[in-house]
């Protein structure tokens, strides 16, 4: 067993309402996957289950051959997993380098322990920034920030955590076709660095070009799984999802 | 404003408070030595309350409480002094006489102990569910808790309890006026407040303090450990605001519950932070210094009614008006002047 | 106690258990009344008015007012009040909106916003009125209905009455009026209510009024019940926000179910035990349910 995400017949309720009925998924490391489904399907109640921040009922999480349920979002973090908010949640009352700042000093500084200097820590913030196109911006506050700007602040944040996978939840919804072209050359970047990628979007070009394998979610179950041109060819697919 | 080493700082704030002290000494102002205590004992509260209200963003309610289970823990175990005789045998009796009356500094530490400990209970039991349940809980419990304080008569219940003040301490040789010396401590209790506020400001968890005000869900998934962080600020701002109530007995000389759980304390411990400024350690010194010396002052001409409903007026206003406070209309000043 | 028969304990024991059920219900039937306009504000607004006591204080006194200077009912006041309270509570709501909830504080300075409130009502009373405890003068207060072994008096029914038929009313118009379906879809689904161009805001102005116009019938039931001076509405609060926690933030028969029970367990502390413990039941249950049952009893 390679995987490095080893999603094992996992379930979530709330209330009467099934969000989750059984998903097993696996991911290999350095992989880009595609996560694909309709409003509804599950697929943030997914991320948050393998993130930490809903607790899956039953079935299980494994990561880099460690179990994960029951583990607090954090200590999650803490292990390698790193997401992005489909609604970019950036610390307000923080610059944008101190955003960068908070992974650095609670995941990174955690893993390795008190190995940097006030200045590294900088020159780190620094980095990242310069990375996402930011660095001139990096003593503003988040409320300065245009949509695709705050979308770039938010995969830089996740990214500074050092993450060995990184979920971006729906990175590009509401920008423009350059800015969309804007965030996947960023995220091709990062995969090419080593990094294991899911993308969960609703915009089937990026998802197209970017993607090597596809999944697709309809109504808490996984419907398909695989090669993205023989996914989206796949009959179950296109009824319930594509033809909609 | 250059950053200034916590030592500088600390020297700074004694020196501060030494020169009033020595002012008051010199002119035998012993109201001045009153005043200046209930002053500082507001600081000591208001930056106990931003720690948790300001940097985190949780709401207590229950200052009160706190501050009351601190002076109650001080009368316990000044009652259980005068009891060791009819509980314990000679021996035993012998042995904690060496020990009681426990000096004031002891006192203070238990007083921090004990609320520190119902401070974490608290932040335990409230802190995983949404954030204003546990503002509603404090809110809850001051009530409660003085229902238990009413109803136990060891420390008097509601007739209270009398303190024997001593005039004077003999310390190494020396003879001080008691009320100097409750002056003296609970400056110390200020300045050490204040330098844990400052140190936290400007250290890693300061900046988790400011992720869970900001967004707890971002927080953790950048790795901020939320609940802990969140349990070690309840702790924290609990425990201060039973230190600045340890030694109250001794200044007010007979404590009822009523005076203990009073409202005013609820109130100003929100009102000075809210009306000096939240993000920083200044804006509770300087709101508990401005409405700490003007109530001094008010309740001397005015009612002590009056004084607190201007008290109410101020804070409704000033969060409506100003919702970074004195403080931040200040930097926005200079931030206009600069552009 | 211990020469007594066995027989006449169980008897005597068995009367003041029955009695002190009867008395709890009633007291919790009025309990409900005092909960719903939080289970309105909280429960379905998400507004943590911790002021509300505050306001059934103030219809304690308007009614104390009315009643002592012109001898009107305390009840028939408290209804003459309910528009006053109404735009009282619109006032309000639209200050909170304009300075806490738009721009999204009402975390922290919200609270405090309500907290001062509350502080300004209870030291106005108490320089208007001074602390001594008041009370009010009606035909009800004083004589009992007796059935059997059970007590049951007036002081104490009317009230109930009156609470359940304000909680009945509140109940139809939150299930029967489109206003009322739209203050429950408000707390749900905001964005669905603006594309019915409805405009949120305002039913929220609507439903906070109701919520504070409550507190005027609230407050003249509990002049009624006991004498008032200006502190007791902070034992309200943990009372309050105990029962409609556990009764599910915004189930109106959740609300009720909960109230009933906070009465009686009250009722029976108040007499095993003594009076003076009894606000500490009510926090004591706060805290047995966000450890245990933060959803609520009928929990979603």
């Amino acid at each position: 067993m390679t995987a490095l995400l080893h999603v094992d017949n996992i379930s979530k309720r709330f209330g009467g309402f099934v969000a989750l009925d059984g998903i097993d998924l696996e991911v290999e490391p350095g992989e880009r996957l595609g996560l694909i489904g309709p409003n509804g399907s599950g697929k943030s109640t997914l991320v948050n289950c393998i993130c930490g921040t809903l607790q899956n009922e039953s079935g299980s999480v494994r990561f880099d051959g460690n179990v994960m349920d029951g583990l607090a979002a954090h200590e999650r973090t803490h292990r390698g997993v790193a997401r992005s908010f489909q609604l970019p949640r950036p610390f307000h009352s923080m610059t944008l380098a101190d955003n960068l700042r908070i992974p650095l000093l609670y995941t990174v500084h955690a893993r390795v322990g008190p190995l940097r200097s006030a200045g590294d820590l900088d020159a780190r913030c620094h980095d990242l920034l310069e990375m996402v196109g930011l660095a001139k911006k990096a003593k503003r506050m988040p409320r300065d920030l245009t949509q695709v700007e705050m979308r770039k602040l938010e995969l830089a944040r996740a990214m500074a955590a050092e993450p060995k996978l990184l979920i971006a939840d729906e990175s590009m919804a509401g920008l423009s076709h350059s800015e969309i072209d804007d965030i996947l050359t960023l995220l091709v970047r990062l995969s090419e660095r080593g990094i294991t990628i899911i993308l969960i979007e609703h915009i089937m070009s990026a998802v197209m070009s970017f993607s090597q394998r596809l999944a697709v979610l309809v109504s808490g179950k996984k419907i398909a799984d695989g090669k993205p041109e023989d996914v989206v060819r796949d009959p179950e697919v296109v009824r319930a999802y594509l033809g909609q | 404003m250059k950053a200034m080493s916590t030592a500088k700082f600390s020297l700074t704030a004694v020196a501060t408070g030494a020169l009033v002290m020595a002012f008051a000494h010199w002119f035998h102002v012993d109201y001045l030595f009153f005043a200046s205590y209930t002053i500082l004992q507001f600081i000591v509260l208001a930056t106990a309350w931003n720690i948790l209200g300001g940097y985190c963003g949780y709401v207590n309610f229950g200052s009160a409480a706190f501050f009351a289970l601190g002076a109650y823990s001080s009368v316990a175990l000044i009652k259980f002094d005068a009891e060791i005789d009819a509980w314990f045998p000679e021996g035993a009796a012998n042995v904690l006489h060496h020990i009681f009356p426990l000096p004031i500094p002891v006192l203070i530490l238990f007083g921090a102990l004990v609320s520190g400990v119902v401070g974490f209970g608290m932040g335990y039991l409230t802190l995983r569910l949404r954030g204003s349940f546990f503002a509603i809980a404090t809110l809850a419990m001051a009530v409660v808790l003085q229902t238990l304080i009413v109803n136990w008569d060891f420390v008097g219940g509601s007739r209270g309890a009398y303190i024997i003040r001593p005039d004077n301490l003999e310390f190494a040789g020396i003879e001080i006026n008691y009320i100097e010396y409750l002056f003296a401590l609970m400056l110390l209790l200020a300045v050490i407040a204040l330098a844990t506020a400052r140190v936290i400001e400007r250290s890693q968890l300061g900046f988790g303090f400011a992720t869970i005000r900001d967004d707890e869900l971002a927080a953790e998934a950048c790795g901020v450990p939320t609940l802990r962080l969140k349990l070690i600020a309840t702790t924290l701002s609990g425990a201060f605001m039973g230190m600045a109530g340890a030694p109250f007995p001794y200044y007010i000389g007979y404590l009822q519950p009523a005076s203990a759980f009073g409202l005013e304390y609820a109130v100003n411990s929100i009102a000075m932070p809210m009306i000096g400024g939240t993000t920083s350690w200044v804006g509770p010194l300087v709101g508990a210094i401005l409405l700490g010396s003007a109530q001094q002052y008010a309740t001397v001409t005015i009612s002590s009614a009056v004084n607190l409903l201007i008290v109410g007026l101020m804070l409704v206003a000033f969060v409506i008006i100003a919702p970074n406070g004195l403080i931040g209309l200040v930097q926005e000043r200079l931030r206009r002047k600069q552009s | 106690m211990a020469a007594m028969p066995v027989q006449a304990r169980m008897d005597i024991s068995f009367d003041l258990l029955f009695n002190a059920i009867v008395a709890g219900l009633l007291l919790g039937g009025f309990y409900a009344a005092v909960t719903a306009g939080v289970s309105i504000s909280f429960g379905m607004l998400d507004i943590v008015n911790i002021a509300h006591p505050g306001f059934i204080i103030l219809g304690s006194y308007i009614a104390y007012f009315v009643n002592i200077n012109f001898g009107v009912d305390p009840i028939v006041v408290s209804i003459i009040m309910l528009p006053i309270f109404f735009a009282l509570g619109a006032f309000v709501y639209q200050v909170y909106y304009l300075s806490f909830e738009r721009r999204g504080q009402e975390s922290l300075r919200g609270l405090a916003f309500f907290f001062g409130l509350l502080f300004v009502t209870e030291v106005t009373l108490i320089l208007v009125f001074g602390v001594d405890y008041r009370y009010v003068e009606a035909s009800y207060i004083g004589p009992s209905l007796h059935f059997g072994i059970v007590d049951l008096p007036l002081r104490m029914l009317v009230p109930c009455l009156a609470a359940l038929g304000l909680f009945a009313a509140i109940e139809l118009f939150i299930t029967r009026t489109f206003t009322g379906r739209a203050i429950m879809a408000v707390s749900q689904d905001q964005l669905a209510l603006q594309l019915m161009a409805v405009d949120p805001i305002r039913i929220k102005r609507i439903a906070f009024g109701i919520s504070i116009a409550t507190a005027a019938v609230a407050g003249a039931l509990l002049i009624i019940i006991q004498p008032v001076e200006p502190s007791v509405g902070r034992e309200y609060i943990g009372r309050v926000f105990a029962i409609c926690v556990l009764g599910g933030l915004g189930s109106m028969p959740g609300t009720l179910i909960a109230a009933l029970l906070l009465g009686v367990v009250e009722s029976l502390t108040a007499t095993f035990y003594g009076p003076s413990w009894a606000p500490a039941v009510a926090f004591g249950f706060l805290l047995l349910t966000l450890a245990f049952r933060p959803a609520g009893l009928l929990g979603r």
